[in-house]
């Protein structure tokens, strides 16, 4: 039912008007900070979860963006892997508000970037089975997503976010960082 | 048989590894342990080979390499190195933030004074983040939870963040 749910979720539920935020960048300290519980049904939260969406939308080749890349230490992220190619299962777009990891398996390495860091790469291990828990903005209720391939990357790089990680603290060896080689205009 | 260390510095170009290669080739050495990066745009190259050809016939060989003075070519004899035995357990340590001088030495300090044994290190400056990822063993003595007490405080003082993991190694 849950995953039912997310996929339905669209950001017209929030009733708000997303703007499109700064996007921080490394060494912020806002970035390295564990981020807050938010109430998913505070009117603060919605503004966020619509600026999040806003914010991801304009930024070529985001996937995902979470509350403390644009300067908020609060435990929401956005998601949309629908239109890349490694995505598997995909849940459209949504907002998740104080999400963890409840399960995650068959863990497998692979080249990841992130919007907060533009110069650079890295190799990163991550579970390619994943359920993650969290609650939706607005009506609060709980919500289970149960994913998979790319989507469960990009879940848990942006719960990493809320937690105050990137990708660079957990970059598999020495040898994982890479200078970025194109950038999406 | 004998072991050199070679060293290709400078001027990044297409094909210096394969002119390289092929002229350590055409003395009948084979190359055993390489590594090659762009440091801040320059061509570093540190290779181990091995053969019957002295440093002096390597060296005249490589010359032309660096005779337009855009790649400074060092060679050395080496000796046969065990690998060192198995020991403790190896972790990753990743330290990113502001630049500034003494993060490395400070971090890799705290490293050291545990008897923990780096084993590959690779830094970045990209903006005003550096990055630093390094690769270590822990002799079983060395308590990990202290250490990454240690290094937090020093990254802490020094306005980075540090993360210390066990290296992992997916057994199949």
């Amino acid at each position: 039912m849950s995953d039912i749910r997310v996929s339905a979720w669209g950001e017209t539920e929030l009733g708000a008007v997303g703007r499109v935020l700064e996007v921080m960048r490394a060494p912020a300290a806002v970035l390295s900070r564990p981020a807050d519980d938010v109430d998913p049904t505070d009117p603060g939260t919605l503004q966020l979860a619509a600026d999040l969406v806003a914010t991801m939308r304009v930024s070529p080749g985001c996937v995902g963006l979470a509350a403390p890349q644009v300067s908020v230490g609060r435990r929401v992220f956005c998601v949309d892997v629908a239109a890349h190619p490694r995505t598997r299962t995909s849940h459209g777009t949504f907002v998740l508000c104080n999400a963890e990891v409840v399960a995650s398996t068959r863990r497998e390495k692979a080249r990841e970037g992130c919007l907060s860091v533009p110069d650079l790469t890295g190799e990163v291990k991550r579970a390619t089975r994943l359920v993650v828990r969290g609650q939706l903005p607005g009506t609060g209720e709980e919500v289970v997503v149960t994913t998979d391939a790319f989507e469960a990357r990009a879940l848990q790089h942006e719960i990493d976010h809320c937690a105050g990680l990137l990708f660079l603290d957990r970059v598999a060896d020495a040898h994982a960082i890479h200078a970025r080689k194109t950038y999406l205009a | 048989m004998t072991l050199h260390a070679v060293t290709v510095l400078g001027h990044d170009r297409p094909g210096i590894i394969a002119e390289t290669t092929d002229r350590l080739a055409d003395l009948g050495l084979n190359l055993e342990d390489s590594t090659m990066t762009l440091l801040r745009g320059h061509f570093a190259m540190v290779l181990v080979c091995a053969g019957d050809a002295d440093a002096a016939a390597i060296e005249q060989a490589l010359t032309p390499l660096g005779a337009d003075g855009s790649l400074t070519v060092t060679v050395r004899e080496v000796p046969q190195e065990e690998p060192a035995p198995g020991m403790g357990t190896p972790w990753v340590l990743s330290v990113h933030g502001g630049d500034r001088p003494g993060i490395v030495s400070g971090v890799v300090a705290e490293v050291a004074r545990v008897g923990g044994n780096i084993t590959d290190l690779s830094t970045r400056l990209a903006g005003e983040l550096y990055l630093l990822v390094a690769e270590f063993d822990l002799p079983s003595s060395a308590d990990p939870g202290a250490l990454d007490a240690a290094i937090r405080a020093v990254a802490t003082s020094m306005g980075v963040g540090a993360t210390l993991r066990a290296a992992e190694a997916d057994e199949l």
